[in-house]
């Protein structure tokens, strides 16, 4: 990698400086950016990290002049190479944006249309500007799609969006906006609700677009994401950036306490047995190495265990697809069993057959010996509350018509309690999770992400449960707003002694937190042992082909000089 | 109204705290929209003509003045007169009653109808479901017309025949709303949820899954009420509606019809009042709804 000197002689693409944003509202001007500096070199890449709501998707778009219709856009300085931006008239962004500056969605999965073949979307980005015959087009289609990396360009171009998998989508839509070979990309969050495989490939992706001399804008709220492809990296908070500086000189001497927040916030094999966030734990006489005493002394007799499931579907053709294969495993008292793998591995479908809102086709579910899915309804119930789960998504598992305090309720009333005691009772819930009285009202539609995660949490901890489950229950948040999330389940497992079944397909995140962990792929568990044994030493190939997917920060400096 | 909350592990920021005391409701009335005032305006005018029509309107709406026939908006006659020289405002206030009584009561017997079978309709043994289903279909490919003629047929003509008509005409397509609905809400993770933390079945059918589909009823309900007016007034058309000299706005809209090219205005004012009506239970209903779920509009 070239030192910054170097950098600096090269030509400058965009050139931001005091950049302020703020929406016009009912209750007067907002404003969402600060003072925000930028400066992009020809061949370089910028990455802009923070949590949502930090102004980073705001701060880019204002640069594609797509702030919005109620934005107020001013700067100093807002020049994309000699052109200042802030009086180009909107018949004039056209000429840039998508020639001169490609612009890659935040969510892949929604930003295509589903009524156009791949090859039309890519082919309406190309006819914008250029002008090509249909063979011409039909090669440049072709060429765009092994770019980025789909494989079997011929037969993916004709299929609709809804036929790709995630990360063909995000491929996709990347090169719709490299269709014009524009020197700049834009990409908002191109990696997020991936999986670790495939956020790979399309990090390679980018990779490559950086090789090939285009220069590259990221947003992210994951450091570990960006880190190996940044020279630069920006840290923004409340709108404001609050650091800046070469990749290296951010991540290893960070200056900031919110990059520290960061840095310190993704999990893995470094974090185990320590807390994320700087959030004080919940618990009063909290030891910091209280985790990694407990794995190793608490473990008990077997609590949850699943005999040989087997689930199987039927595809439209009448193939049988099984979801689960001969899956088998046992959840000892007090530990956190983590299940990993990639999304359709059937991971979630363990999970839900262990709660018995799935019947599998065969196998047995035990708990505490005794086989609970067998029985009748009635019956189930009372194993019920002893088994809780957190959904993936939080908000869609309240009913929107209620109130944080009736949710909470409700369960609380189901296990006993006189109502006078209730409103306490869900107060004392709220605490245990970190939030108070004033969220005991709210609607779960105002609460943040992270916020409906520790009401779905104190949901489940009003059954007074055994086991928890948890699916998924940190993916869809911003990596410092998970830190909090898994500090806080870490605390609750000791003060509640609980047994944790967690379902991820972040690496990361199993690695930080669970004792035992299972890989699963195509239905079938592939490996199976002690974290530590597991990220160490990966037996089956599949295991070591997502340990080395894993983007990690202390990789980077090795990496890049590579 | 809640604020927008900071995020954060602590020191959160929230307007939604306390139970909405009568103070707080008159002080929240005030931050109402304008459009949630209009619409609750035009009811409760409705309301009053139909409780007390003769404390709003001057004339009788049978007084006929022949010298005076499709006269113009004047200051004697607020929106003219018809062709015997009725004035067509003391009609319009004299026939609300009529009319929304057939609206609501017709809403009523298509709800009472549409739910039961709409849920039905949802149940998961696939034969019961199906059954229901093509019954529902048999029903929605008859016109929603043709039903009420059918029924007012057989009962006889009386306004609430009509109304009973036009809402057995109108609960097919309600019951497929509610079914859709039903098997949403059945998939939903929040009665996954409640499952599984170990709710009886009864409790999640009463607490989650008959409210929750019912919801999308709430406004839809609101235009209905319109509907049901515009089918009386084509029952009256047809001479099977409320009888002439009622002035139930749908019979005025069919009268108004003859005179369609000579007094537009006859058919135009009863149509927009029927427009407004339709459209104010509409607002106020989505707004209601929006509100009880904490959304803000």
């Amino acid at each position: 990698m070239s030192t910054t000197a170097s950098v600096s002689q090269r030509e400058i693409l965009f050139d931001v400086q005091n950049l302020n944003v703020g929406f016009a509202t009912l209750d007067g001007h907002k404003p969402v950016v600060h003072n925000f500096n930028l400066r992009l070199h020809k061949g370089e890449t910028v990455a802009i990290v923070g949590e949502s709501g930090s102004g980073k998707t705001v701060a880019t778009r204002a640069l594609l002049g797509l702030a919005g219709d109620n934005a107020l856009v001013d700067a100093e300085v807002l020049r994309y190479r000699e052109q200042s931006l802030l009086t180009v008239k909107p018949r004039e962004w056209k000429a840039l944006r998508g020639a001169q500056i490609g612009y890659v969605l935040q969510d892949a999965l929604v930003s295509l249309d589903p009524l156009q073949p791949v090859r039309r979307e890519i082919g309406e980005a190309l006819e914008a500007h250029l002008d090509l015959d249909r063979n011409q087009r039909q090669q440049s289609i072709l060429e765009l799609l092994t770019r980025v990396g789909v494989p079997q360009p011929e037969v993916r171009q004709d299929q609709y969006p809804g036929e790709l998998s995630g990360g063909l989508r995000q491929r996709a839509l990347i090169a719709t906006a490299l269709a014009q070979n524009p020197p700049v990309i834009i990409a908002d969050e191109p990696t997020t609700a991936l999986d670790v495989l495939v956020q790979n490939q399309v990090l390679q992706v980018l990779r490559a677009l950086i090789k090939d001399g285009t220069s590259l804008i990221l947003i992210s709220h994951d450091l570990s994401v960006v880190a190996s492809l940044a020279d630069v990296i920006l840290v923004m908070k409340d709108g404001r950036v609050v650091e800046s500086g070469a990749t290296e000189q951010v991540l290893h001497h960070p200056q900031h306490p919110y990059t520290k927040a960061l840095i310190r916030a993704i999990p893995g094999a470094h974090t185990r047995g320590r807390r994320l966030s700087e959030a004080p734990s919940t618990l009063e006489s909290r030891r910091d190495d209280i985790a990694a005493s407990a794995s190793s002394t608490r473990i008990g007799e077997v609590l949850l265990e699943a005999r040989s499931l087997q689930k199987m579907f039927k595809a439209p053709d009448g193939q049988p697809i099984y979801a689960i294969r001969n899956a088998s495993l046992q959840l000892k008292k007090g530990e956190v069993l983590g299940i990993v793998g990639q999304s359709g591995s059937g991971k979630s479908t363990v999970a839900r057959i262990l709660l018995g809102l799935t019947a599998a086709d065969s196998g047995a579910v035990l708990y505490q010996g005794i086989e609970w899915l067998k029985r009748n309804h009635q019956d189930r119930r009372l194993v019920r509350g002893k088994i809780a789960m957190v959904h993936q998504d939080p908000y869609s598992s309240f009913d929107p018509r209620w109130t944080v305090a009736r949710i909470l309720n409700d369960v609380l009333s189901l296990y006993g309690g006189g109502k006078k005691t209730q409103r306490q009772d869900v107060l004392r819930l709220l605490h245990t999770v970190g939030l108070n009285q004033q969220h005991a009202d709210a609607y779960p539609i105002h609460l943040s992400g992270g916020q409906r995660q520790r009401v779905a949490i104190a949901r489940a901890l009003a059954v007074n449960p055994e086991v928890l489950v948890l699916d998924e229950a940190v993916s869809a948040l911003d990596v410092s707003i998970q830190a909090q999330i898994l500090d806080l389940l870490i605390d609750l497992r000791e003060q509640y002694d609980l047994s944790i079944i967690f379902v991820s397909h972040d690496l990361g995140v199993i690695h930080h937190i669970a004792d035992r962990v299972l890989v699963m792929k195509d239905g079938e568990i592939v490996e199976e042992g002690l974290a530590q044994e597991i990220f160490s030493t990966p037996r089956h190939a599949y295991t070591q082909e997502l340990i080395a997917a894993l983007p990690r920060l202390e990789h980077t400096a090795f990496r890049r000089a590579a | 109204m809640a604020t927008p909350l900071l995020d954060g592990h602590s020191g959160l920021v929230l307007g939604a705290t306390q139970k909405p005391s009568s103070w707080r409701l008159l002080r929240e009335a005030r931050r109402l929209p304008l459009l949630v005032w209009l619409s609750a305006a035009v009811i409760f005018f409705t309301a009053w003509a139909s409780i007390a029509p003769g404390t709003l309107a001057r004339h009788s709406p049978l007084e006929t003045d022949l010298l005076n026939t499709l006269g113009p908006l004047s200051a004697d006659h607020w929106l003219g007169t018809d062709e015997i020289g009725r004035d067509l405002y003391s009609r319009l206030v004299f026939g609300a009653r009529e009319s929304f009584l057939i609206g609501i009561l017709a809403m009523i017997i298509a709800i009472v109808l549409a739910v039961p079978l709409g849920f039905l309709a949802s149940l998961p043994p696939p034969f019961a479901r199906a059954a229901v289903d093509r019954i529902i279909e048999i029903l929605l490919s008859f016109p929603t017309l043709l039903v009420a003629l059918l029924f007012v047929t057989i009962l006889g003509q009386s306004p609430f025949n009509v109304a009973v008509a036009v809402g057995i005409g109108a609960a097919p397509g309600y019951a497929r709303l509610v079914r859709g609905q039903s098997l949403l809400v059945r998939s939903s993770a929040y009665v996954e949820a409640a499952i599984a933390l170990g709710h009886t079945r009864a409790r999640v059918l009463f607490q989650h899954i008959i409210p929750n589909s019912i919801r999308p009823l709430i406004p839809v309900t609101g235009l209905g009420i319109g509907k049901a007016i515009v089918w009386s007034s084509s029952l009256s058309y047809l001479g099977l509606g409320v009888k002439p000299p009622s002035s139930e706005w749908g019979a005025l809209l069919a009268a108004g019809k003859v005179q369609l090219l000579e007094a537009p205005s006859l058919i135009v004012i009863p149509g927009t009042a029927v427009v407004l009506v339709a459209l104010s239970f509409s607002t106020l209903f989505s707004y209601i709804q929006a509100r009880s779920e904490g959304a803000k509009t």
